[in-house]
C-alpha cells in the first residue's frame, strides 16, 4: 500500500530540517518537510528537548518567507512545538509584526498562536491589540482574539477581564460566530455576578442572536437564570415563552437545545412539558440516527421523573427496539421500562427476550437494571420478571452483567418478601454451575443471612455443602461459614450441620479448616439440639462496623508491642468519598456486600498532624473532623477556611490560610477568636504560623477546653492578624520591616451535628432490629412550609450530621412522602439509628415523625432535643 | 450546564484504526497510549456499524462520539456525555464536508495522506482548544484552501479554487480569503 510517509524516519526528517536555514528558501520543500514533523508527532512521535528546540529555532528563521501556505504551517507547527517561555521571545517580534499585518489570514492566526504560548508579562504587551481585534471589522479576526480570550481567562481573568467593553461590542456583532464567541466570553466574564447574567439573557432574548450556536448558549445562560431566580420566590416562571418560542427555531441544533432544557427545568409541570415532548416525538422517527439518539435519551430521562408525560410516545418507541443502532434499542427498551403500566409488563418482557440475544453486556446490564426498578413498581409482576432475570442468568454473560443479574435478583428478594424463596432457589441453581469466585461467595454470604429465615431451611443445604466438595479454596471457606450461620441460627439443624463440618476440619486449606475449627468450637452445643449464645453469634456473625480502610491503616501503623491491638483505636468517621463514586452510588443500590469503603483520607492525615503538634499532644484520640468550612469570600485577598477537629475535652479549631496577593508576605499569623457566644469553651493554646508567602497555604490552630463528653456549641467571631511585608515582585525579596494589620473573617458556630460520626451501616433493617425498641423515642413535628420535599429531607439530614443509609438520602421527585434512614456515632461512642419520615401536603407544609434507636436514653433525647430546637 | 459547546477530540482513522490525524483538546486522554486506548476502543466498536449514508452515534466512557466513514476513511468527534448531541454531529458534519471539498470529492486514505498538510489546516480551523470555530464546510475549506494556493501551485488546486469563489456570494467570510489570496498572486 502507498503512503507518502511510508518508512519515515525521526532522524532523518530532522536532518531535512535544515532546508530551513537555507539562505535561498524553497517555500514548498519548507512546507512538505513541517508536514511530515507535524505527521511524526501526530503519530505519536515525541521529541527530544534539545529536538525540539533545534526544529523550533529553524522554524523562526521561515518568518522571513513571503508564502501564504508556508506561513501557516509554521504557525501551526509552533503550536505543536510549545516552546519554552524563553524561545517565545524569538519569535514574539515576528508574531507581532503578523498581528498587525495587512493581511487578515496572518492577523487571525498570529492572535491564535501567540495567545497560545504566551504568558501573563508578555500578555499586558500585546493587550492592546487584542483588544482592537475583539471588534475588528473582519469576523476571522474577531472571533480569533475572542476565543483566545476564552483559553486566557483561565490563566490570566484579571487582564482579560479588562475587555469586557469590547467583548460587550462585539455581541451585536453581525456575524454569527463572532456573536456566538462573544457570548461565551462576555458571560465567563461575568459568570460571579448574577445579576449582569441575568441583565444580558433579558436583552438578548428579546432581540436577534444570529448563529444556531449562539441561541444554544443563550438557552444555556437563561436555564441557569431561571435556575437561580426559583430559589427565591415562586410565580411564573421567567423566561419560559423563550424556551417554548425556540421549539420553533429552524435550526434542529436550537429546537433539540431548548427541548432539553425544558426538560430539564427543576419542578417542571406537565403543562410546561408537553410542548418539548412533542418536538422530541417528532425526532424519533428521523432518519438520521443521532437526532433519534438525542431525543430517545432525553425522553429516558425524562421518564425516570414523569413517566406519565412520555407515555405519549411509547408507540415511536416500540418500533425503536429494533432499530439498527443498538444504542438507541436499549434507550428505548428501558424508557419503555419505566412508562409501561402493569398490564403491559408481560407483553413488553416477550418483546425484550428477543432483543437481549443480539445486544452487547453493557447494554444488557442497562436493561437489567431497569427491570430491577420496574420489579419494585410493580411488585405482583415479581414472577415474570424474577422468571426473566432467572433465565437470562443461565445464559452466557461475563462477570459485569451476571453480577448485575445476582443484585436484582438480592434486591428484589429484599424489598418484595413473598419473591424471596424462589429468588434464593434460583441464586443457589446459579452458583451450582457458576465461574466467578466473587458472585459465588457474595450469594454464599447472602444465603446464610436470609436462608435461615425461611420455612424449610434444609434445602438449601445440599447446594451449600456441594460447594464445600467441588469448588476451590476461597468459595470453600465461604460455605464453611454459611453452613455455620445455618448452625447457629437453626437449633434444629445444628446436629446434621456439626456432621458436616467435622468433614471440613480435612480440607486441604488452611482457611478453610481455620474456620470450620473456631465454628466447631464456638456455636457449641457439641451437636446437639441447643441454642447458640447471643454473644457468641454476635461475635462471629456481627457486623464489623468499622470501616474496613481505617482498620488497614490502623493495623499498617501497629507497631508490634506487649500491647495488643486495641480495635476500639479505630476510627469511625466514614471518609467523603469521590464525587464519581457517589453519584454511581445513588444511582444503583447496592444489591450486595457493604458499602464501598472509602479511600484513605484526610481524618487519618489529620490525625497525624496533630499529634505531632506538641500543644495538642496530650487531647487523646481525635473523634471527629469536620469538612473544611469557608471564612471568606471567593477571590478576596486572603483565604481563610476552619476544619473543626473534636476531642473528648477539647475542640481544636484548625484555620487553613491562603495569600492570594503575590506582592506580600505575611508574618506570624494569627487567629484572634472571640468567643464570648460560646459560654462553654475555654481558649487553652494557640500556634501561630511563622510565614505565609504567596500562594502556599499555610494552618495556624486555636484550642478550647470544653466540659468532658458533652456536645457543648456556641459560637466564634475570628480576626486573623498578622505582619504584612511588601515583597518585589522580580526579585521575590520582601522588605525588612512589616506592618500589622488586621482582617475580618466571617464566624462559624460549633454545632450539635460536629459531635455526630458519620458511619454507615450495611443493613439498616438487621441494625436496628439488633439495637432494639428499649431507649427507642418517637416523636412527630412540623417543619411548616417547605420549598420542597428534598429540601426538607437534606436539611434535617444536615442538622443531624448522620450518614444516610441504602441511598434514602435520595429524594424522587414530585413524591408526596419519603423514608430516610440514617445511622451515626454519638460522642461517647454511642451507637444511633434514625429512621425519618416525611409527609408533604398540597400547601408545601411538611411533616415529620422521627424515630430515634440508640444504646443510650439519653442520646435518644438529646437527638430529639436537636431536632425540637 | 452553563457552559460553552466543547468538542473533546476530533478522530481521522483509516479503516484499520491507525491514524490519519486526529487532534484532542481534552485532558482526559493524557497520554499518547491512553489515546491510543481510546481510538482503538472507538474505532473496534463502531467498526462494523454502517455509517456512511447518515452520522451514527454512540457513548464510551461517559463521552459521547459521532462518526462517519467514507472509502477507507473514519470520521470521529467526541463531546461530554452532556454536550448537545447535534452540536458534535454538525462539527462533524463540517469537518466530513470540508475535507470532502480539500480533497475534491476523492475521499479516502491515500489522498489524505498526500494532503495531509490541508487536513492539519482544517481541523486547526474548525476546533481551537476545544472551542467551535467554524462549522460550515464551505468556509472552512475556503480558509484552508486560501492558504495553500500560491504562485507555484498546479493548476487542478487553481481551478478548485475558481469553485470555491461561486460560492463567495453565499458565505461572505469568503471574501476576505480571496482578498487574500489576491496579494499572494
Amino acid at each position: 500500500e502507498y503512503s507518502p510517509f511510508s518508512g519515515i524516519e525521526k532522524g532523518a526528517v530532522l536532518q531535512e530540517a535544515r532546508v530551513f536555514n537555507d539562505p535561498q528558501l524553497d517555500s514548498r520543500r519548507c512546507s512538505q518537510v513541517i508536514t511530515k514533523l507535524l505527521y511524526l508527532l501526530n503519530q505519536g512521535d515525541s521529541f527530544t528537548k534539545t529536538e525540539a528546540t533545534e526544529v523550533f529555532f529553524s522554524v523562526t528563521k521561515l518568518f522571513q518567507a513571503r508564502d501564504i501556505g508556508l506561513r501557516r504551517m509554521v504557525y501551526l507547527i509552533i503550536k505543536e512545538l510549545s516552546p519554552s517561555a524563553d524561545e517565545v521571545i524569538i519569535v514574539t517580534s515576528s508574531l507581532m509584526k503578523d498581528m498587525n499585518s495587512k493581511t487578515d489570514v496572518y492577523r487571525a492566526n498570529a492572535i491564535r498562536v501567540l495567545c497560545r504560548i504566551t504568558d501573563g508579562t508578555l500578555l499586558t504587551q500585546i493587550e492592546r491589540y487584542l483588544k482592537q481585534a475583539i471588534v475588528d471589522k473582519n469576523p476571522v479576526v474577531a472571533s480569533a482574539a475572542l476565543v483566545s480570550g476564552i483559553h486566557l481567562l483561565q490563566t490570566n481573568p484579571e487582564i482579560v477581564k479588562r475587555w469586557s467593553n469590547e467583548v460587550q461590542e462585539a455581541v451585536q456583532s453581525r456575524a454569527a460566530l463572532v456573536q456566538f464567541h462573544a457570548l461565551a466570553l462576555l458571560q465567563q466574564i461575568r459568570q460571579n455576578d448574577r445579576l449582569a447574567v441575568s441583565k444580558l439573557v433579558t436583552s438578548l432574548t428579546k432581540g436577534s442572536v444570529r448563529s444556531p450556536l449562539a441561541q444554544c448558549l443563550l438557552i444555556r445562560y437563561t436555564s441557569q437564570v431561571i435556575r437561580e431566580s426559583s430559589m427565591n420566590g415562586q410565580g411564573d416562571r421567567p423566561f419560559y415563552d423563550y424556551l417554548e418560542g425556540c421549539l420553533r427555531h429552524k435550526s434542529e441544533m436550537v429546537i433539540f437545545e431548548a427541548a432539553r432544557a425544558i426538560t430539564e427545568l427543576s419542578g417542571v409541570t406537565s403543562r410546561e412539558l408537553t410542548p418539548a415532548i412533542t418536538v422530541l416525538q417528532l425526532f424519533l422517527s428521523s432518519s438520521k440516527p443521532v437526532l433519534r439518539f438525542a431525543a430517545v435519551r432525553t425522553l429516558n430521562k425524562v421518564a425516570m421523573t414523569h413517566p406519565m408525560a412520555v407515555t405519549t410516545c411509547n408507540i415511536d418507541m416500540e418500533s425503536l427496539i429494533s432499530d439498527q443502532n443498538r444504542s438507541i434499542a436499549t434507550l428505548a427498551i428501558t424508557t419503555l421500562l419505566k412508562t409501561g403500566n402493569e398490564s403491559g409488563v408481560d407483553r413488553l418482557m416477550k418483546q425484550i427476550t428477543n432483543f437481549m440475544s443480539d445486544i452487547a453486556d453493557e447494554f444488557k446490564i442497562v436493561v437489567v437494571d431497569a427491570i430491577r426498578s420496574l420489579c419494585l413498581k410493580f411488585p405482583l409482576k415479581f414472577r415474570t420478571l424474577m422468571g426473566f432475570l432467572s433465565n437470562i442468568l443461565r445464559e452466557e454473560g461475563g462477570f459485569e452483567y451476571k453480577k448485575a443479574i445476582v443484585d436484582s435478583i438480592v434486591t428484589i428478594i429484599r424489598e418484595i418478601p413473598d419473591a424471596k424463596e424462589s429468588g434464593l432457589l434460583h441464586l443457589c441453581e446459579f452458583i451450582e454451575d457458576c465461574e466467578f469466585t466473587y458472585l459465588s461467595t457474595q450469594i454464599l454470604h447472602f444465603l446464610g443471612i436470609e436462608g435461615p429465615k425461611t420455612s424449610d431451611p434444609s434445602k438449601y443445604i445440599r447446594y451449600i455443602y456441594n460447594r464445600v466438595i467441588l469448588e476451590n479454596a476461597t468459595v470453600r471457606a465461604s460455605a464453611v461459614s454459611t453452613l455455620a450461620k445455618f448452625g447457629a441460627m437453626v437449633d434444629s439443624l445444628k446436629p446434621r450441620i456439626f456432621v458436616l463440618l467435622r468433614r471440613c476440619l480435612y480440607d486441604n486449606d488452611d482457611e478453610v479448616r481455620d474456620r470450620a475449627t473456631l465454628y466447631l468450637n464456638t456455636i457449641g452445643g457439641d451437636g446437639s439440639v441447643v441454642e447458640t449464645d447471643k454473644d457468641v453469634k454476635e461475635f462471629l456473625f456481627g457486623s464489623l462496623d468499622l470501616p474496613l480502610a481505617n482498620l488497614e491503616t490502623s493495623l499498617k501503623n501497629y507497631e508490634p508491642s506487649e500491647e495488643p491491638f486495641d480495635i476500639r483505636s479505630v476510627s469511625r468517621e466514614v471518609k467523603s468519598q469521590p464525587f464519581a463514586e457517589k453519584k454511581a452510588a445513588a444511582k444503583k443500590p447496592t444489591g450486595l456486600g457493604a458499602p464501598p469503603a472509602g479511600p484513605a483520607s484526610a481524618v487519618d492525615t489529620y490525625d497525624k498532624l496533630l499529634l505531632s503538634i506538641p500543644e495538642f499532644s496530650t487531647f487523646g484520640q481525635l473523634f471527629k473532623s469536620s469538612a473544611p468550612v469557608e471564612l471568606t469570600e471567593a477571590e478576596t485577598e486572603y483565604a481563610v477556611n476552619v476544619v473543626k477537629h473534636i476531642f473528648d475535652k477539647h475542640v481544636v479549631f484548625q484555620y487553613n490560610c491562603t495569600n492570594t496577593i503575590p506582592e506580600q508576605l505575611l508574618e506570624d499569623v494569627t487567629i484572634v477568636v472571640d468567643a464570648s457566644e460560646a459560654e462553654e469553651f475555654e481558649e487553652v493554646a494557640t500556634k501561630p504560623l511563622k510565614s505565609l508567602p504567596y500562594d502556599t497555604p499555610g494552618q495556624t490552630y486555636v484550642a478550647f477546653e470544653k466540659p468532658e463528653g458533652v456536645p457543648a456549641v456556641g459560637k466564634f467571631t475570628n480576626v486573623l492578624r498578622f505582619i504584612v511585608k511588601e515583597v518585589d515582585p522580580s526579585t521575590g525579596e520582601a522588605e525588612e520591616d512589616g506592618v500589622e494589620d488586621e482582617y475580618q473573617l466571617e464566624e462559624f458556630e460549633v454545632v450539635p451535628a460536629d459531635y455526630m460520626l458519620k458511619v454507615g451501616v450495611s443493613n439498616f433493617r438487621n441494625a436496628w432490629e439488633s439495637l432494639g425498641p428499649d431507649f427507642e423515642r418517637v416523636d412527630e413535628y412540623g417543619l411548616g412550609p417547605r420549598e420542597s420535599l428534598k429540601e426538607a429531607v437534606s436539611t434535617v439530614i444536615d442538622l443531624l450530621g448522620m450518614q444516610p443509609c441504602e441511598g434514602t438520602e435520595v429524594v424522587a421527585a414530585n413524591s408526596r412522602s419519603h423514608t430516610c434512614l440514617l445511622s451515626g456515632v454519638y460522642i461517647g461512642n454511642v451507637k444511633v439509628l434514625v429512621r425519618l419520615s416525611f409527609g408533604v401536603d398540597s400547601a408545601k407544609e411538611v411533616a415529620m415523625k422521627l424515630a430515634v434507636r440508640s444504646e443510650d436514653e439519653a442520646v435518644s433525647d438529646a437527638i430529639h432535643e436537636l431536632v425540637a430546637n | 450546564m452553563e457552559s460553552c459547546p466543547s468538542v473533546k477530540n476530533i478522530l481521522l482513522l483509516d479503516s484499520e484504526g491507525n491514524r490519519v490525524a486526529v487532534k484532542y483538546y481534552s485532558d482526559d486522554w493524557p497520554t499518547n497510549s491512553a489515546k491510543e486506548a481510546f481510538e482503538k476502543a472507538v474505532f473496534t466498536k463502531t467498526q462494523k456499524t454502517n455509517a456512511r449514508t447518515e452520522a451514527e452515534i454512540a457513548m464510551f466512557e461517559n463521552n459521547i462520539v459521532i462518526y462517519k466513514f467514507a472509502q477507507d476513511l473514519h470520521f470521529f468527534v467526541t463531546g461530554g456525555d452532556d454536550e448537545n448531541e447535534l452540536i458534535i454531529s454538525t462539527v462533524l458534519q463540517g469537518f466530513f464536508d470540508a475535507v470532502g471539498l480539500l480533497l475534491r470529492g476523492n475521499v479516502d486514505k491515500k489522498e489524505a495522506l498526500e494532503n495531509l498538510d490541508l487536513i492539519l489546516l482544517c481541523l486547526d480551523e474548525i476546533v481551537d482548544g476545544g472551542i467551535i470555530l467554524e462549522t460550515d464546510a464551505n468556509v472552512i475549506a475556503g480558509k484552508v484552501a486560501s492558504h495553500s494556493v500560491d504562485s507555484g501551485a498546479p493548476l487542478s488546486e487553481q481551478c478548485m479554487m475558481l469553485r470555491f469563489e461561486v460560492k463567495q456570494a453565499q458565505f461572505p467570510d469568503f471574501k476576505l480569503n480571496s482578498a487574500a489570496r489576491e496579494r499572494t498572486f
